[in-house]
């Protein structure tokens, strides 16, 4: 199966992007030649601004140029884009409501070897919280593809979260990534699993060694954590009794705050948490690092078991 | 040598500066809070903006070619609703709303509510990377418009704006212009007690920046800062006026509690005499 890092996807979906909006224009801090903006840059020398290593102004020169009528795509890691420059992502961009996209890359633990200090395990949370702000978690190649053109299409600031180490492909071409949209990977009758990002692969081979064991689960891919899809999760309550979710990134406000919403304010069931415990990371391979903070194959199916035992119970 | 303004122009000015004056003492009075001080040092400069050089029409007030306009220091959001009323933007009794609920006067500017404002600002040290952006944009599809910034003196102390401040002069954008309203007070006293950004041209100069320094009340040499500022190519220009907080009402003048303070009903009428008798 092919693999991909998602910032790979994204570096060539955005030089397509610009060949074909002429109005698109890329601006990167310092680290394009990891964000991959630097294949926009070679392609359109003329739209792509390095702004140095200044991402409080990174901010502000995209709020100023969306002001004036362009589309900017921002790059920077997610820990800077979303930490260093919180601020200016609130008043200068959402406030207004600025037709910025911001393109975080090096999300999460897998950044890997740089450790906690280049590990944003927070991002989603604070730009969740953000009125105004769109949020996309692709899980691969296609989907960050997809969500690059939404972005594109959509009037108003979005964020997309990127990884840095390659992912199995989760969608074929054919895919269509809709925003508030789940999509279904896999239907099963005892439990439902909901991830996002490098968390869907590992959460549809735990469906199917769930098989193996007796527990039917449904999968859903979750790019779009806001808007996020309350009929989508709503019916996986009703239907199957019991969710689980899965995403590297903190258990407190992202993926798993935003389903545990729905879910008790909807159709009150057993809802498991998989990710990343009210923790700082640390330096490590991505692999090792996912095993060590139990973002797993065996994680999911482990919690899927106690949500489904919960239920029963 | 730039143009002079002729006799007419100067009294029309100083009629618009004085109406501008009134009503931001008016209108803070009204809300009972925000910040008349800093307003009332940066109304001379605005009036020569809007009165005597931007290309902006309140009938158009999204027009693509038009002159943007970006207060940074936010907080003296009264002169520039003051300023867009006078030019027609708004009527001027919906400047006696401001900071008032479901008012579109928010005590800091806010773009999506308020024909003529181009920027929302408020959180100091922001102002001049959207303008950067703005003079980028034209650069881009050639538009031939200009952008203005107006920094507060103490604003300079965020560090954001010397992120912006590199990167003007890096992209050779000579159509920005940014004033620094230099009045020498900030809410906890005076600039160089809090913490020092001095000296102000030097640092800009330093950064690659077109320095002029001015008198910001004088109206002429507002107006050529701007006219030089449009003949300097390939650097941003940064006129740094010296001003006076609380100027043209004699009581609040280099007073630093009047930053962010309302007057009184009283007060108010004591000041609007002592404006009107300038």
């Amino acid at each position: 199966m092919a693999t991909l890092a998602t910032r790979e996807a994204y570096g060539l979906a955005l030089k397509d992007l610009g060949d074909r909006n002429k109005n698109v224009v890329v601006l990167d801090a310092d680290l394009s030649k990891s964000t991959k903006t630097n294949v926009f840059a070679k392609a359109h020398p003329d739209r792509f601004f390095n702004v140095g290593i200044a991402e409080q102004n990174l901010m502000g020169v995209a709020a100023g140029l969306a002001a004036a009528g362009k589309i900017p795509f921002v790059s920077t890691f997610a820990m800077f884009a979303t930490g260093r420059a919180f601020e200016q992502v609130r008043n200068s961009i959402c406030y207004p409501q600025l037709n910025v996209k911001i393109a975080a890359t090096h999300a999460g633990l897998t950044v890997g070897e740089d450790g906690a200090s280049h590990q944003s395990v927070e991002d989603v949370a604070v730009m969740r919280a953000l009125p105004n702000m769109t949020v996309i978690v692709p899980a691969d190649a296609a989907e960050t593809r997809q969500a690059i053109d939404f972005a594109a299409s959509y009037q108003g600031p979005v964020y997309i979260r990127l990884g840095r180490a390659a992912v199995p492909d989760v969608f074929g071409d054919a895919y269509e990534f809709h925003i508030g949209k789940a999509a279904l990977l896999a239907d099963g009758t005892d439990a439902t699993i909901i991830a996002c990002g490098v968390m869907v692969a590992p959460a549809r081979h735990a469906a199917e060694q769930l098989i193996s064991q007796g527990i039917s689960a449904r999968v859903l891919d979750m790019a779009s954590i806001k808007p996020i899809d309350k009929e989508a999760i709503t019916a996986a309550a009703r239907d199957t009794g019991a969710i689980v979710t899965c995403e590297e990134h903190s258990i407190i406000g992202g993926l798993g705050s935003a389903v545990a919403e729905v879910v008790v304010e909807n159709v009150p069931v057993p809802l498991e948490r998989v990710g990343i415990m009210d923790t700082f990371g640390e330096s490590g391979t991505p692999n090792d690092l996912l095993k060590k903070y139990n973002l797993t194959e065996e994680a999911i199916v482990a919690a899927v078991k106690k949500a489904v035992a919960r239920k029963n119970s | 040598m730039t143009q002079k303004l002729t006799p007419q122009q100067l009294t029309e000015l100083a009629e618009r500066a004085k109406s501008i004056r009134g009503n931001i003492l008016r209108m803070v009075t009204e809300a009972k809070s925000g910040h008349p001080g800093g307003s009332l040092s940066a109304a001379d400069i605005l009036t020569v903006l809007y009165f005597a050089e931007m290309n902006v029409d309140p009938a158009t007030p999204k027009d693509a070619d038009r002159d943007r306009f970006v207060l940074s220091k936010g907080h003296a959001a009264p002169v520039l609703y003051a300023t867009l009323a006078e030019k027609g933007f708004f009527p001027k009794e919906e400047l006696l709303t401001l900071r008032k609920v479901n008012s579109r006067l928010q005590g800091h500017p806010e773009m999506k509510k308020i024909p003529g404002v181009d920027m929302s600002t408020g959180s100091l040290g922001q102002g001049l990377s959207a303008a950067n952006g703005m003079a980028l944009a034209g650069k881009l599809d050639a538009r031939n418009y200009r952008v203005y910034a107006l920094l507060g003196d103490g604003e300079l102390e965020e560090g954001q704006v010397w992120e912006a401040a590199m990167f003007a002069p890096h992209y050779k954008l000579d159509n920005l212009t940014a004033f620094v309203d230099f009045n020498g007070l900030q809410i906890d006293g005076p600039i160089r007690e809090v913490m020092s950004p001095l000296p102000i041209p030097e640092k800009w100069q330093a950064f690659g920046w077109n320095v002029l320094v001015i008198d910001g009340h004088d109206y002429q040499a507002i107006y050529d800062a701007i006219q030089t500022a449009k003949t300097v190519k390939d650097k941003p220009t940064m006129i740094v006026a010296k001003t006076v907080k609380g100027k043209g009402v004699c009581q609040m003048e280099n007073v630093v509690d009047w930053h962010g303070k309302a007057p009184s009903r009283e007060e108010c009428e004591k000041f609007l005499a002592a404006l009107a008798g300038e």
